[in-house]
């Protein structure tokens, strides 16, 4: 245990915070045995000096290194002492230093953070330098310093020591209150009239209690450790009995007599491990209330930090939110041997999508479907468009044809089949990563919602463009180089050697976009799946895009499904449409039938709802459609 | 990147005059009377009155501290009121032991940590688990105290170890790998797992990103999406925990010399703060901070190697 773990420690969602929260501990285990660990120790901190049956400093000089039993409970040390009354002297000692490291800590930490979370500027800068000249001082070589200083005070070290780790206080606190600050209750609060100090007692407070009281406990565990290790060096105060004090006399008696090492290993051991599990226990307590599998998914979370899956979906899933990622092990496709126990898939349509259902399992096993039954066909060159609100299934419907569901989906009935291959044969409960693995990338191809978190930050964008030609279709990079000029050039992007060389970050949004489009269409695919292509975009911009995607599919004759909760969309681009509404095909059918003449209640709704206020769709009417 | 490197050092420099200004003030205002420390009970007033006069006590702070800073800016950080020893001399037969612990040790945690927490995140079942308890316990148990236990039982019980080191001036290879490796083995023990686990959550973290699953929709390979990609991304975080627990080491490897009996820069340390041996304090905090300054600026610059973003600004 080290200082830096202490500050790497926690990292705790200020949302999961208002939970009852001691329940939740004494159901976990290990939580139960620290807090009954912890319980002792301190009854033997309050009651050690009085239930002792020698002062700590009484020797027998006669009866020195004397094996436990008899008079002595655990044996005497080289001076003759007790060691059962030494060890509960030190309880106290030990303990009280502790908790003066950790209330210094927090008594710097707490309000350094919350100024700087709230009001930021000036201070926050400041704070922010102070924090990072304390982490990059070497603790211990510090402590020894002050011990030249002040002499063998464990009081002394303690403050210091609490000074030296408040950054991880400050961190957390000012974290916690950053997220909440912007939220919306707390913008109320401030319209309403309460005062910064009120707002901040209030709203703010309430969200880093918990993280604190779980610092606490590890920074406790800490102190224990450094202080120990301090006296252990042979720097504590030898007039009082403190665990590390004993730690040393043991080990310069390490021949003699081994056992008097165990004693104060045992309780510095015991203590500091409890300290930690119990900081652990409540961590996952708090955590409770999100949780869906194991307890690794819930450590996942929480030292991740974030816990964003598919940004922009609909309908993930809460499963997906936390559950532990793998990887399927048959994760080289092109190397695998072709799966011959699978029929072959009626080829009448490019794509067949028959009775699909997909769920997530839930935590008490049962299945949480969130597609049901859903059937359609795309032919090649054709544009179908699903449309549906969010959390109706069709993003999960596009990333089951694309074999990119979160690890944990399962296929729970229907097909998948594209050009005759099934990759989800009738039974299979998961998309079979070898047969889609053939097609992804080769045939079927996507493009993403948001262009800027789709690009890998780290590498050029010529890098990405060319890459999976160089993969996919096994041509040399020079050739894959001009191919991507090229198909740069046709998504209308102007200095096309200039966009090769820079990074994600040094493009716009909508360029973003474009080289994704270029991206899907580098390897003359017979079939691209457009999640919401132009969402994330700029009013403008999605126009030009619309316009790109329409002008790329006339030019390559490439079947498309697009994915919009927008009408307007698929009335510009769509040939067909599948309505979608909680998982189910609400209707389907032409465009124009669909648009003219809806049948069902919810896509009049949905056409309504957006056409309120606009103008009516004259040109279609018209059957004016380009 | 010149420039960069530039402010990045001057920073360094600031950081190192503020943290020797602080300490020496500390060190100005102890109690201990040093000259008496030096010449023990026996001697009388005047000769302790001379001894102060001679080492310079008797000068106000400022006098003090630029005397010292003006000759360790020429590279003289004086000599051990105790022993005499230059403290430059002291140091360089101390500082190769210390930093060869501290860079073994790391070196095999940050390989070792990132192949467990790569195969934790990716594989998941029995290795993950195993890094999950072992972070648990590794933070749990203080290092110094599994270092006691380890050489309880591998040196002292069972003797497959020298106890005390054999590490001397002119010793041979053997020696050093002897009495090495049980403190590196305690150490990356103590540090592998948590390191980790947390190497495992920048993998996680960097596998559920959009861009991931663009490139697998690109038909990239798994593998080449973890080493190409994953693994890039993950490893800013994985530097800035590893560089964090270098320099928690840095403190750490005190205790661990102490245990082991390696003549390293530690019990210089212990001895020297003890007797209130003001040079060679001064040395000691000097080189820890440095070390401290480099290894941050390595990070620095690593992580401006592998994120352009960095690398722009």
């Amino acid at each position: 245990m080290s200082e830096s773990e202490a500050l790497t420690a926690t990292a705790v969602h200020p949302e999961a915070v208002r939970v009852p929260l001691w329940r939740r501990l004494v159901r976990n285990p290990l939580g139960v045995v620290a807090l009954v660990i912890l319980a002792l120790v301190a009854l033997g901190a309050i009651f050690g000096p009085l239930i002792a049956p020698f002062d700590q400093n009484f020797a027998t000089i006669t009866d020195t290194l004397a094996p436990p039993g008899g008079e002595h409970l655990l044996g005497t040390d080289s001076a003759g002492r007790d060691v059962w009354s030494r060890l509960l002297y030190g309880a106290q000692l030990t303990t009280l230093s502790a908790l003066l490291c950790a209330a210094v800590a927090i008594a710097i930490g707490l309000p350094a953070g919350l100024i700087a979370g709230y009001y930021g500027g000036a201070f926050d800068a400041s704070a922010n330098w102070v924090t990072s000249l304390l982490m990059s001082l070497p603790g211990i070589i510090v402590l020894l310093s002050v011990r030249a200083v002040t002499g063998p005070s464990v009081w002394w070290s303690m403050v210091v020591f609490g000074i030296l780790i408040s950054p991880s206080f400050f961190r957390l606190t000012r974290t916690a209150v950053q997220s909440v600050r912007g939220e919306l209750y707390v913008d109320a609060a401030r319209v309403s009239g309460l005062s910064d100090a009120r707002i901040i007692g209030r709203h703010i407070i309430s969200v880093v209690r918990a993280p604190l009281i779980i610092q606490a406990a590890i920074v406790a565990g800490v102190a224990i450790a450094v202080q120990s290790g301090l006296e252990f060096l042979g720097l504590g105060d030898p007039a009082k009995a403190t665990w590390g004090v004993m730690l040393n006399e043991g080990f310069r008696n390490i021949y003699l007599a081994p056992q008097l090492l165990l004693w104060p290993v045992l309780a510095i051991g015991l203590t500091v491990g409890s300290l930690v599990l119990l900081g652990n226990a409540l961590r996952d307590a708090l955590e409770g209330g999100q949780r869906t599998q194991g307890r690794r998914a819930r450590r996942a979370v929480t030292s991740g930090g974030r816990a964003v899956m598919a940004a922009g979906s609909d309908a993930v899933p809460s499963a997906s939110v936390t559950t532990n990622l793998r990887v399927p092990r048959t994760g080289m496709p092109r190397r695998a041997p072709r799966d011959l126990s699978v029929p072959a898939a009626p080829a009448d349509h490019l794509l067949e999508v028959s009775s699909l259902a997909i769920g997530y399992p839930r935590q008490d096993g049962s299945m949480r479907q969130v597609v049901h039954d859903v059937s359609f066909a795309v032919d090649r060159g054709e544009v179908l468009g699903i449309v549906g609100e969010s959390g109706s299934g069709k993003s999960q419907t596009a990333f089951a044809i694309l074999g990119l569901l979160p690890p944990e989906a399962r296929i729970l009935g229907g097909s998948v089949a594209f050009d005759g291959t099934f990759t989800v044969a009738p039974g299979e409960d998961r998309v079979s990563p070898v047969r889609i693995g053939e097609l992804r990338g080769k045939r079927i191809s996507y493009i993403p919602q948001e262009p800027m978190s789709n690009l890998d930050p780290a590498f050029t964008i010529g890098a990405q463009l060319t890459r999976p030609m160089v993969a996919v279709l096994g041509i040399p990079k020079a050739e894959a180089h001009e191919r991507a000029l090229d198909l740069l050039r046709k998504v209308g992007i102007v200095d096309p050697a200039r966009t090769m060389r820079a990074y994600p970050h040094e493009v716009s949004g909508g360029m973003a976009q474009r080289v994704l489009i270029a991206g899907a269409m580098s390897c003359e695919p017979d079939l691209i799946i457009a999640d919401e292509p132009t969402t994330a975009l700029d009013v403008t911009v999605q126009a030009e895009v619309l316009d790109l995607l329409r002008a790329m599919q006339q030019d390559l004759q490439v079947a498309v499904i697009l994915v919009t909760h927008n009408f307007g969309v698929v009335a510009d681009l769509a040939d067909r449409v599948v309505v979608m509404n909680t998982g189910r095909v609400v209707e389907s059918g032409p465009v124009r039938d669909i648009l003219r003449n809806p049948q069902e209640q919810y896509t009049q709704t949905l056409l309504g709802s957006m056409l309120v206020g606009k103008e009516p769709m004259t040109m279609l009417t018209k059957g004016g459609r380009s | 990147m010149v420039a960069f490197i530039l402010k990045r050092l001057g920073a360094g420099i600031v950081l190192l005059v503020a943290i020797a200004v602080l300490t020496y003030a500390l060190l100005f205002f102890s109690g201990t009377n040093i000259a008496r420390n030096i010449l023990g009970d026996m001697a009388t007033d005047e000769q302790v009155a001379l001894k102060q006069a001679e080492l310079g006590l008797d000068q106000p702070l400022f006098t003090r501290f630029f005397g010292w800073a003006g000759s360790a800016v020429q590279g003289d950080l004086g000599t051990s009121w105790f022993s005499s020893e230059a403290v430059v001399q002291a140091l360089a037969t101390r500082l190769p032991v210390t930093l060869t612990l501290v860079i073994v040790s790391m070196t095999l945690v940050a390989v070792i940590a990132t192949l467990l927490g790569m195969a934790a995140a990716v594989k998941g079942g029995w290795v993950d688990r195993v890094v999950q308890v072992g972070a648990v316990i590794g933070d749990a148990i203080p290092g110094f105290v599994l270092a006691i236990i380890l050489v309880t039982v591998f040196a002292i019980q069972l003797g497959v170890f020298p106890a005390v080191s054999t590490i001397s001036p002119g010793a041979g290879a053997a020696a050093w790998v002897a009495s090495m490796t049980l403190p590196v083995i305690a150490i990356v023990i103590n540090y592998v797992t948590s390191s980790a686990q947390q190497i495992r959550s920048a993998v996680i973290d960097q596998y559920r990103r959009d861009y991931v699953r663009t490139l697998r929709s690109r038909g990239i390979s798994e593998r080449e999406i973890l080493f190409r990609h994953v693994l890039r991304s993950a490893s800013p975080a994985g530097l800035t925990i590893i560089s964090l627990q270098f320099i928690g080491l840095l403190g750490g490897v005190v205790i661990i010399e102490q245990i082991f009996a390696l003549p390293g820069i530690g019990p210089l340390a212990i001895n020297a703060t003890a007797l209130g041996d003001i040079p060679i304090v001064m040395g000691v905090v000097l080189v820890t901070v440095t070390v401290v300054i480099i290894v941050n600026l390595l990070v620095d610059l690593a992580n401006g190697a592998l994120n352009p973003k960095v690398r722009v600004s």
